[in-house]
């Protein structure tokens, strides 16, 4: 019996999937399952120069961010999340926005989306040359009310006028979910409010939902749980994970969601950004080590990992601290 | 599939059952491992903080020291706690107390305390002082196997036999190691044939456990894969066990990747005690926090209070006086 509820168990999960990912026989033995059909290919956002950078305390200079995100585009990564066209007043990292979009060089092929938390912010990304922007919201009601000074829904709505903007402009919008796997205020957070804030952007027309861990309390456990009700809503191919390595468990989340049939993981290069939430702790994965995962599955990201490894070097220099890459520790010493 | 009747067969159509059986959907669909997945139910954890782990750090730990940080850990519902090591205080200074460390330790019921006994003269001195368990350890790779005990692993083996045989007919337990199982620092690539030649061989020679070892932490989910459907063919999953180190980060999704294949026994170390001989400044052993915090956070038992071994972590940091390698340490350290 045990083996024909297994049988069932992957017909759910594949039919809720689509047909993309072979189920496996009930004879199989678990060293099958262990090998389930992983993506072939998975994109990489790299949030270092926007979501790390934000976290850092050190100011770092428009040169510095300018160089950062061109080493980082001769990298091969398809995407590199460039800035934030926020209030200065409440982000001074993101202050120079305007100067570092206009400052880049736009590599051919690559994608570069920007925050814009309102209409103003879009206007002003647009302006600045901005060519995709992502919009943010959370599963968390506490955690909006005191990330953004409103409700989930209040904030939902402000968006409806940069979504209409952007489809008039012709922009895709990606949407982030944050405290998709517990809240540093409410805790646990129940996958189905993920899967309802999920559905909404991705009805409102954002092309792809990122679900953050945002305080990195997740584990393979209820990575899996949440992912299962969200692809309910949402279809896989339009999700990506984005896992922070507080509780040092995101690799393991990120191969639970490929296992599921995510294909596009958010990584930060040198694991750029603590965390504000555990003072001292870590906070993004390191793309170095996402990739050597990556690469070592036989999963094609089209980065050059040595190259990663440089543009990590160089932001360490200069904020002057030590990466957050265990890759990167570990390469440059042996 | 072969066992199943074409009745059952019949029924296994996804539609087919839910029509039959309407209360069965919101069943399955309450189950915890839905996600494809099975995970055991119980991972014993081995302990190899004070052995391994003290073992790879720079300062010398007074045998005081040593004493009370397996005390602490007995308390903390470990099952099995590698307390030291049997071999030539020449080549491990950091074990030359291991008579002392040994006696002087308070036993905990229901846990075990294997030492390492690389050769019968180390064999003899751990019964002597009191070892109800010992450990041999193997190499995968020749290179390593001759640079780390200067001699081929088939010589190694046949010293290991000696210690088994005797250790057989005292009802000693003796656990194998194989190192170097998923890449060599000299050799590079190893082949997944050769692991599961010399687990092969250790598990015939009565070794009741194998514990296959990623030395230097170059192993990927993708390797760990093909390693273990190999050694697999030669012994049971039961009798495995996975000591992932964490030098590139790999280590946690190297053990899912185990759990996921059935290997159910997880060696880590305290606050990730022990950095890596081959890439310096680098993390070595897997924190036994973040494979617990991993493991619970799966609903998977392990027996061990996750709060205690924290600060076992802190007492052994503070006394090494330096920093914890262990995530779910430092996040719970700071947590606003």
């Amino acid at each position: 019996m045990a083996a024909v509820m297994r049988l069932v168990n992957r017909s759910i999960l594949s039919s809720a999937m689509g047909q993309k990912y072979v189920a496996y026989s009930s004879s199989a033995k678990a060293g099958v399952r262990a090998g389930q059909a992983l993506p072939e290919k998975v994109k990489i956002v790299e949030v270092g120069p926007r979501d790390g950078l934000q976290n850092e305390k050190t100011m770092v200079s428009t040169e510095t961010k300018i160089h950062l995100i061109d080493m980082l585009s001769a990298t091969g990564l398809p995407v590199i999340e460039a800035t934030s066209f926020v209030s200065p007043k409440w982000v001074p990292q993101m202050a120079d926005q305007v100067e570092v979009m206009k400052g880049i060089g736009r590599k051919p092929g690559v994608s570069y989306p920007v925050l814009t938390p309102n209409l103003k912010g879009f206007q002003a990304a647009l302006k600045a040359g901005a060519s995709e922007v992502a919009i943010f919201g959370a599963a968390s009601e506490l955690f909006s009310k005191k990330n953004i000074n409103c409700s989930v829904d209040e904030s939902l709505q402000r968006f409806d006028e940069v979504m209409k903007a952007a489809k008039e402009a012709g922009v895709p919008v990606r949407g982030y979910v944050s405290c998709v796997l517990g809240c540093p205020y409410e805790g646990k957070v129940a996958p189905e409010k993920v899967a309802h804030v999920a559905k909404r952007l991705y009805s409102m027309g954002c092309y792809e939902i990122s679900l953050g861990d945002t305080t990195g309390v997740g584990t393979p456990g209820s990575m899996s749980e949440m992912l299962e009700a969200v692809s309910k809503e949402v279809p896989v191919n339009a999700l990506a994970v984005h896992c922070h390595d507080t509780y040092g468990q995101a690799l393991a989340n990120i191969l639970v969601a490929l296992q599921m049939g995510i294909s596009v993981v958010d990584a930060s290069v040198a694991g750029l950004g603590g965390c504000p939430y555990a003072k001292g702790a870590s906070g993004n994965v390191a793309t170095e080590d996402v990739v050597y995962m990556l690469h070592g599955l036989g999963i094609q990201t089209g980065v050059d990992l040595s190259k990663l490894m440089d543009a990590g070097a160089y932001i360490c220099r200069t904020l002057n601290r030590k990466t957050s890459s265990k890759v990167a520790l570990a390469t440059c010493k042996l | 599939m072969g066992n199943v009747p074409s009745t059952v067969k019949h029924c296994l159509s996804y539609e087919q059952l839910i029509q039959d059986y309407p209360w069965l959907k919101r069943w399955l669909l309450e189950e915890k491992t839905i996600t494809g997945h099975e995970y055991p139910e119980f991972v014993k954890i081995v302990e190899v903080g004070p052995r391994d782990g003290l073992q790879n750090e720079k300062e010398i730990v007074p045998t005081g020291v040593k004493i009370q940080l397996i005390d602490m850990l007995s308390g903390t519902g470990l099952p099995v706690i590698e307390a030291t090591s049997f071999v030539s205080s020449k080549w491990v200074p950091q074990m030359a107390d291991h008579t002392d460390v040994l006696r002087g330790i308070q036993r905990a019921p229901h846990v075990r305390y294997p030492v390492l006994t690389p050769n019968m003269q180390g064999f003899q001195d751990a019964v002597a002082a009191g070892a109800t368990e010992v450990a041999v350890f193997g190499s995968a790779s020749e290179t390593f196997s001759k640079k780390n005990i200067n001699c081929s692993i088939d010589e190694s083996m046949l010293r290991f036999e000696e210690v088994i045989n005797t250790a057989k007919e005292q009802q000693i337990p003796v656990r194998g190691y194989v190192s170097c199982a998923l890449g060599c620092p000299h050799e590079g690539h190893i082949e997944p044939s050769k692991v599961s030649e010399v687990a092969k061989r250790l598990y015939e020679m009565g070794c009741y456990e194998i514990s296959l070892g990623d030395t230097i932490g170059v192993g990927t989910p993708g390797s760990m894969l093909k390693m273990l459907q190999s050694v697999m063919k030669e012994v049971p999953a039961h009798a495995l066990a996975v000591h992932c180190h964490d030098t590139y980060g790999q280590a946690l999704p190297n053990i899912l990747t185990a759990l996921q294949m059935g290997v159910c026994v997880v060696d880590s170390a305290v606050a990730g005690l022990g950095g890596c001989p081959y890439a310096q400044g680098s993390s070595g052993n897997v924190s036994t926090e973040d494979v617990l915090y991993m493991l619970h956070g799966m609903g998977i038992e392990t027996g061990v209070n996750l709060a205690k071994v924290i600060e076992v972590g802190d007492f052994i940091c503070n006394a090494l006086r330096r920093k914890t390698n262990s995530k779910v340490a430092q996040a719970r350290g700071r947590t606003l």
